[in-house]
């Protein structure tokens, strides 16, 4: 969809040579998706041996799914480790784990993620990728999480690179529709590549196709139709097709399939990867209303890394899934710049007006507001206690009123991550079918993550799990078909 | 004399680097981005602070998750290297050669053929009575008359530029530790480095590569051993009554050979990957930047074969085209890329003072 013909041009290179070849050759390992996980699993199945074939849906400029849009990865290290300081043991990780999965995690598949976490690094680094000291604003992470020097495209720059010099093939715009299964083992697959359907041939898969996020009409009738606005943060390509062509086969299944992550982000972002930069750090010191100008939860509850996931689904249950955070001048440089500049005005109801809401309505809930505030120390970077008496619902924390000019205003709507619904994997990333584990199918990455994170979202560890179950799971298919 | 400096390319150079300044994830590839992140506004001045910092390593371009076909059409080295040549349009004195020969290739050759004419026929008729070495073909008095004014007046139009450099991005008193900084980050190319890429990407797109600050190493350094050839000669000749031809074993030659072959294989080696190189990650100046580069080249391997035909008929022809390949150089200098060279280490002397000072520059 977005800009084929330039990546059709990019390709043509050796587009004929890979076409002529894919049908005709069968495969040792052929990996579905060329994200961080695929292309993990395709390193360790050539460095095994085997002939390895990624199909990559999207065209070579987007290549890499979501991991194109991640920064760090989270890693268990005893004594500083590569750019990592101090240390972060298993049992301190797990507890990390548990408290934002609220316990919805699989302890087994978990602890083998953290456990082999801290031998990863090292890898990566042998396999091309570079860490960089944590970024400014992100010092909290400089213990837990290990930054990619430039994020996460370089990693799956980096990670293609290796590929290429270990002989795999690679195939940009080829997506697969659907997987053959015989008696609980895979023998070949259908992929539409260039627009035209190939049956492809091999020994052994790996599944490292992501969620379904992609997929509005599937997001929809699992959240409701409100999903259609909601924003996606990263690809387009994670449309969910081999996840479902499996689910219809019978593979058996983890993570609620209703649900998905999401987070408040900037509402004028683009409908799909927008990336970091459409974060919105301001909530916390601002006032947020609907659309009509209601506030309608405590912007003060908690610091923002904690809160923004809730703010996700807060303004998907608004009318429309929008709405708009208001400050005033005393806090525009309290939070990290923003892409987009926010609305300006000098006066409430001229901002209401700019932003496409009541500017009378705006104007009465910000008094009402402003009114309710308290004389107090106002400390930005830690829970201050400065709260508001008599309004509902109250700001529990940085509550100061608005009344300092100019005003602005920016709009918030939900961003999804990712989807919880994937395979059912065991400890060797072997997928399970109707009648037991199938014989010759692994998946790694997000379309199992669901097994480990049940709920929530820890930084890094998205990246953590497509590492260590995408190392095993080439592993496992490369020691298959021995 | 300045024009305004709020051209198209500053606001484009600045549409981006607000799109980085919300992502932040290029932090370790150079001094760009920490600089960056000083700021949340950009003024016209930190936009042309921010353009001659960077060295056009190209990693940030390769890991952006923003770049075309992206609607945010991120192409950092790009932006910047436009609004980087577009300030030293502005920069340049006398004005109206502001950008001949840092863009055009045709204007560099002229000059060339041009200078080397002069030299011939200097030597044709203005020949002295008597003299050793190739002062027998060029009188010392005369080559002096030529070179000291096209030696000086470059000098002068950097520094003019570089004075008018200083006043845009909000430069203050320079303390020796600026210079001291600047000297190091530019001797070791720090900001082509890729922090901890230990490398950049130039020639092979995606993969990183030291190819390309091996050879500018190779030019700056050899550049630098040259003038210090000729530097030390001067003063042999004005203060020691040590007038050439030089022998092999003296200052003017140990410097001046290696110099010579490290210029000459240098810009050749520079050359070559520029044209392995993405253009669309530069600036439009292509033709203007090689020819400069081979002109270098060709100050050092005209040098060396100046040399090497001591004694032989070749000298006369070959004084000839030498001196008018530096010549040629010389008077280009403050208008082709070899004035980024000023601009850059006056960058990296205002990175440095901003530093030491531990504040931000100029807020907008």
């Amino acid at each position: 969809m977005l800009a084929s013909v330039s990546s059709r041009i990019h390709f043509r290179g050796n587009f004929g040579r890979a076409m002529r070849d894919v049908s005709k050759t069968i495969w040792d390992v052929i990996v579905v998706g060329g994200g961080n996980a695929g292309l993990c699993a395709a390193i360790e199945a050539a460095e095994a041996g085997a002939k390895v074939l990624i199909l990559e849906v999207a065209p070579k400029p987007y290549r890499g799914g979501n991991s194109r849009h991640t920064r760090n990865f989270r890693c268990m290290h005893q004594g500083p480790l590569s750019v990592l300081t101090g240390d972060y043991d298993p049992d301190e990780y797990y507890d990390d784990l548990l408290r934002v999965t609220a316990g919805k995690t699989d302890e087994t598949l978990a602890r083998l993620a953290i456990n082999t976490s801290e031998s990863c690094l090292p890898w990566m680094e042998a396999h091309g990728v570079r860490f960089q000291p944590s970024l400014s604003g992100t010092l909290s992470l400089s213990r837990t999480n290990a930054f990619f020097l430039g994020g996460g495209k370089a990693l799956v720059n980096a990670y293609y690179n290796t590929c290429a010099d270990l002989g795999v093939e690679a195939l940009y715009e080829a997506e697969v529709t659907h997987i053959s299964l015989e008696d609980g083992a895979f023998t070949g697959l259908e992929a539409t590549i260039n627009g035209e359907t190939h049956h492809i041939e091999g020994r052994a898969l790996v599944l490292a196709s992501g969620g379904f996020q992609g997929d509005l009409d599937w997001l929809a009738d699992a959240w409701g139709p409100a999903a259609r606005n909601f924003l996606i943060r990263g690809t387009p390509y994670n449309r969910g097709v081999v996840l479902r062509d499996m689910l219809d086969q019978g593979a058996v299944s983890v993570g609620d399939p209703t649900q998905c992550h999401a987070v408040a982000i900037d509402g004028r972002a683009p409908k799909f990867d927008g990336g970091i930069v459409t974060r919105l750090d301001c909530v916390p010191f601002s006032v947020v209303v609907n659309k009509y100008g209601e506030r309608f939860y405590d912007e003060g509850e908690d610091v923002w890394p904690k809160r923004y996931a809730i703010w996700g689904r807060l303004v998907a249950a608004q009318p429309d899934q929008v709405a708009y955070s208001i400050i005033d001048a005393k806090s525009a440089e309290l939070f990290m710049p923003s892409v987009f500049p926010p609305e300006t005005a000098d006066t409430i109801e001229g901002l209401g007006q700019k932003l496409g809401i009541s500017g009378t309505k705006l104007r009465e809930t910000v008094e009402a507001f402003s009114a309710a505030c308290a004389d107090g120390d106002f400390t930005p970077t830690e829970l201050d206690g400065l709260a508001t008496n008599g309004i509902t619902p109250a700001k529990t924390n940085w509550a100061r009123p608005i009344t300092e000019p100019p005003f602005y205003g920016y709009s918030l709507r939900p961003g999804v991550t990712f989807t919880y619904l994937g395979l059912k994997v065991d400890q060797t990333a072997r997928v399970a079918g109707p009648d037991g584990d199938l014989l010759n199918v692994w998946a790694a990455g997000e379309i199992m993550a669901g097994s480990i994170l049940g709920q929530g979202y820890l930084a890094g560890f998205g990246m953590t799990i497509g590492t260590v179950f995408g190392r095993i799971a080439g592993q496992e298919a490369a020691k298959h078909v021995g | 004399m300045l024009d305004n400096p709020s051209t198209t390319a500053t606001a484009e150079a600045r549409r981006q680097i607000e799109i980085c300044n919300a992502c932040r994830y290029c932090e370790g590839y150079c001094a760009v981005f920490p600089a960056m992140t000083r700021q949340r506004a950009f003024a016209d001045g930190d936009m042309t602070q921010l353009a001659n910092l960077c060295h056009n390593c190209r990693g940030c371009y390769y890991a952006c998750q923003y770049t075309e076909p992206h609607e945010f059409a991120v192409n950092l080295p790009a932006a910047l290297a436009e609004a980087r040549q577009d300030s030293w349009d502005r920069f340049a004195w006398p004005g109206v050669f502001a950008g001949m020969f840092q863009r055009r290739a045709g204007a560099m050759i002229a000059v060339l053929i041009a200078a080397i004419a002069l030299l011939f026929g200097m030597a044709l008729w203005l020949q002295p009575e008597s003299g050793e070495g190739f002062y027998a073909y060029l009188s010392h008095g005369i080559m002096v008359a030529l070179f000291t004014p096209a030696f000086l007046f470059p000098v002068l139009a950097l520094a003019i530029g570089v004075r008018r450099y200083w006043n845009e991005v909000g430069g203050e008193p320079v303390h020796f530790a600026d210079l001291r900084q600047a000297g190091i980050d530019a001797a070791s190319l720090r900001n082509l480095s890729g922090g901890q890429a230990g490398a950049c990407n130039f020639e092979a797109e995606d993969r990183f590569t030291n190819a390309r600050k091996h050879a500018h190493q190779a030019v700056m350094w050899g550049f630098l051993l040259c003038f210090g050839s000729t530097t030390s000669a001067t003063i042999m000749h004005y203060f020691l009554d040590w007038s050439a031809p030089y022998g092999p074993l003296t200052p003017p030659k140990l410097l001046g050979v290696p110099g010579g072959i490290l210029m000459t294989i240098g810009a050749g080696y520079l050359a070559w990957v520029k044209t392995k190189a993405d253009p669309s990650l530069g600036a439009k100046a292509f033709g203007g930047e090689v020819a400069f580069t081979l002109l270098l080249g060709a100050v050092g391997a005209t040098g060396l074969a100046l040399y090497a035909a001591t004694g032989t008929g070749a000298v006369p022809a070959l004084l000839a085209i030498h001196l008018g390949c530096v010549l040629a150089f010389f008077l280009t200098t403050p208008y082709s890329k070899m004035a980024h060279g000023a601009y850059r280490f006056a960058a990296l002397v205002r990175e440095a003072q901003i530093k030491r000072q531990g504040r931000s520059g100029r807020e907008s």
